[in-house]
């Protein structure tokens, strides 16, 4: 008790001082932290890219080939899925519903994606559904319904006409003039891949590229249809029962024989792209980490510089009876209680700044950043902070115990 | 704690780490209740024989005994305990803990040692009392930065008297002090030392107080490593020539 209020006067004796290197710790602990709120909120974004949907199927393929191609709309699909076979696969007992989804057409460098109005139901991003900022999802075969960042890039609106043009090229020469679309909705911006995507309808696309063969359009892409019965579709996406038969029925259908599929949980998938791509993060929180270490260097010097305008407070100590290990007690409780105040005030500066900065970042980046309690990864980036900080008082504590055995009661000023 | 003796130095010896031998005693002996004023040139070894009696600094070779405790046979931790329990000791000037009120600096000896807080019973009470009889009891909630040095020294010496310490250490505590104010610190310091019934050790090479003491003692006599000293040289330079 004596030697904590004697640290704490001590310290406070040097406000201005105390508070520059708490600050500093302070600091650093708040970027380390904020980096790791940032990085657990790109990835739990990330993560919830796609939700609520058990798994993705596509043709035989790569999983990444298949989650890059349907979710992101990147990369070319792994093929086509006939419609029988969506049927099928949609009728089993284990499905409680499934989405069509058919891609291969673009629009001036967006995606166009043909489904059905059950995708605006049962899609989910960060738990969440498909709103819509104006309009409503395409209901007939001149409808289409367009992503927050193509309106905002093209200037449109609900009502506004769109010409689509075959195939996933940024600049298509085919264009399906024959067939012009309609706006009939804008959705509300998701910061998912859905932002820069047009979703029709399967019979508008259908009716589409026949209008194009009828006009003696060029270049039939794989997700063409003969001229009879609903086109092959590139993929669909389906939501189980019950969560337990997911794998059973993921396994079900990677074996099927009839036509080759590969069926993928989205989150699994998703889990290991992000092992692949979330490798920045580690250069992030290096660069924390050496932060820290300079601030906490910079407690060290400061310690140790104000230890020869201390040495005959150590003597007078010494002379009451304080024994030497009892000033190296109060020197590490002095970088102790510097580093505590430090990790706290650098908690709370990062706890501030999300309140504050929580919104403004969703609406802009799309990040949600929690303000959940702190996680274990904090819990011991704060207590590497105080371990660090107390030992490092070990430096200027070992010094002025040897000074103050070698000293005596005399010491040297 | 039956001796009569206060402080019995027997063939003592002490050197600052490897160095040659600054001091070398073979007797000294100070009876319980005396006041005793030591002097001798700077450099002779009188702050580093107020070390060893303190118990800061442990000897070479010989026995300390201090209150019938033999120190030289005591851990480093076990004579911190005891100098906090049984001595109080003022330096020269810088007394003080600076980030401490006067009050706080005198409370101080009593928060280290369980032994001193009994014996003031109330250590503020006491701190109040000690600070009446010397005079500074308006400056007690003062930080102690804003003291004059005599004001300074007499809060020391109401430190090293809070919880009657058997033995009191002064070393040089009048220096900076002028004629004055030095002759009241004196009156001041033997009525506190009296009332406590303390032995005193008074340093100081003004050999016009001594006449004030029951026994004055010349360390240069005492000392045969004395010899060696440089009485105008800077003691400090002179011991780190190797
Ligand atoms: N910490 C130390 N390390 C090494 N030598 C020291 C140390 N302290 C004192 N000495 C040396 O020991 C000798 C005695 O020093 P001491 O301080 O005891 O003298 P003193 O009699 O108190 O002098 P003064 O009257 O100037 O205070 C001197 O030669 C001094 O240089
Ligand atoms: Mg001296």
């Amino acid at each position: 008790m004596l030697l904590l209020a004697l640290a704490w006067r001590s310290l406070r004796n040097r406000a201005l001082l105390s508070t520059l290197t708490g600050l500093s710790i302070a600091l650093s602990v708040a970027l380390l932290l904020g980096i790791e709120q940032v990085r657990v909120g790109v990835r739990e974004s990330f993560a919830g890219t796609i939700k609520g949907t058990d798994l993705i199927v596509g043709a035989r393929g790569g999983t990444t080939q298949v989650l890059l191609s349907t979710v992101f709309g990147m990369s070319s699909p792994t093929g086509s899925v006939s419609w029988a076979t969506y049927e099928r696969w949609a009728a089993h007992p284990a499905v409680q519903w499934a989405v069509p989804y058919a891609l291969g057409d673009a629009h001036r460098g967006f995606r166009v994606i043909g489904t059905t109005t059950a995708f605006f139901e049962r899609y989910r991003f960060r738990d969440r559904t498909v709103t819509f900022t104006a309009g409503r999802p395409p209901t007939t075969d001149a409808e289409v319904a367009i992503g927050a960042d193509v309106a905002e890039r093209l200037g449109y609106a609900v009502g506004s006409e769109v010409v689509l043009a075959h195939g996933l090229a940024a600049v298509s020469f085919a264009e399906h003039g024959a067939h012009p679309f309609r706006v009939s909705g804008v959705i509300a911006k998701t910061f998912t891949p859905i932002d820069r995507a047009l979703y029709a309808t399967l019979e508008g696309l259908t009716v589409m590229h026949e209008a194009e063969a009828a006009s003696g359009g060029l270049m039939m892409g794989p997700p063409t249809a003969p001229t009879a019965g609903p086109a092959p579709i590139t993929a669909f996406l389906v939501g189980t029962k019950h969560r337990f038969e997911t794998l059973q029925l993921q396994r079900e259908m990677n074996e099927d024989r009839t036509e080759p599929l590969t069926a993928i949980i989205p989150g699994v998938a998703l889990a290991m792209l992000w092992q692949t791509i979330g490798g920045a993060e580690v250069g992030l929180r290096v660069v924390a980490l050496l932060t820290l270490l300079i601030g906490i260097l910079g407690m060290c010097v400061a310690l140790y510089a104000s230890l020869e305008a201390r040495r005959r407070e150590m003597a007078v100590l010494r002379a009451i009876g304080a024994g030497p290990r009892t000033i190296v007690a109060l020197l590490v409780l002095e970088s102790a209680l510097l580093s505590v105040a430090g990790a706290l005030a650098g908690t709370a500066l990062v706890y501030g700044g999300l309140a504050v900065a929580r919104d403004p970042v969703e609406v802009r980046f799309g990040l949600a950043l929690q303000s959940h309690a702190l996680t274990p990864v904090e819990w011991g980036i704060l207590a590497l902070v105080v371990g660090a900080g107390t030992l490092v008082g070990l430096v200027p504590a070992w010094r002025a115990y040897r000074a103050s055995l070698a000293d005596g009661l005399a010491p040297k000023l | 704690m039956t001796s009569t003796a206060a402080i019995t130095l027997a063939d003592v010896t002490f050197a600052y780490g490897a160095g040659r031998a600054v001091l070398d005693l073979p007797a000294l002996e100070i009876a319980r209740g005396e006041r005793v004023f030591l002097h001798g040139p700077s450099g002779s070894g009188k702050t580093t024989l107020l070390g060893l009696i303190a118990g800061v600094l442990a000897p070479r070779t010989g026995q300390v005994t201090v209150l019938g405790e033999p120190l030289h046979t005591m851990t480093g931790a076990a004579r911190d305990r005891f100098r906090a329990a049984h001595l109080g000791y003022v330096f020269q000037m810088f007394n003080l803990i600076p980030y401490l009120s006067v009050r706080e600096n005198i409370t101080l000896p009593c928060r280290l040692s369980a032994a001193r807080r009994a014996r003031a019973e109330d250590p503020t009470a006491a701190a109040a009392r000690l600070a009446e009889a010397l005079e500074i009891a308006p400056l007690l909630a003062r930080p102690v930065t804003e003291l004059s040095v005599g004001q300074q020294q007499r809060v020391a010496v109401a430190r090293a008297l809070i919880g009657a310490p058997e033995l009191v250490v002064c070393d040089e505590p009048t220096s900076a002090l002028d004629t004055d104010r030095r002759d009241r610190f004196l009156e001041l310091l033997f009525a506190q030392v009296t009332a406590a019934g303390s032995t005193l050790l008074f340093v100081s090479h003004d050999l016009g107080l001594s006449a004030r003491f029951d026994r004055t003692l010349a360390l240069g006599a005492l000392n045969r490593a004395a010899a060696h000293g440089d009485p105008d040289a800077a003691p400090t330079v002179v011991a780190r020539g190797s």
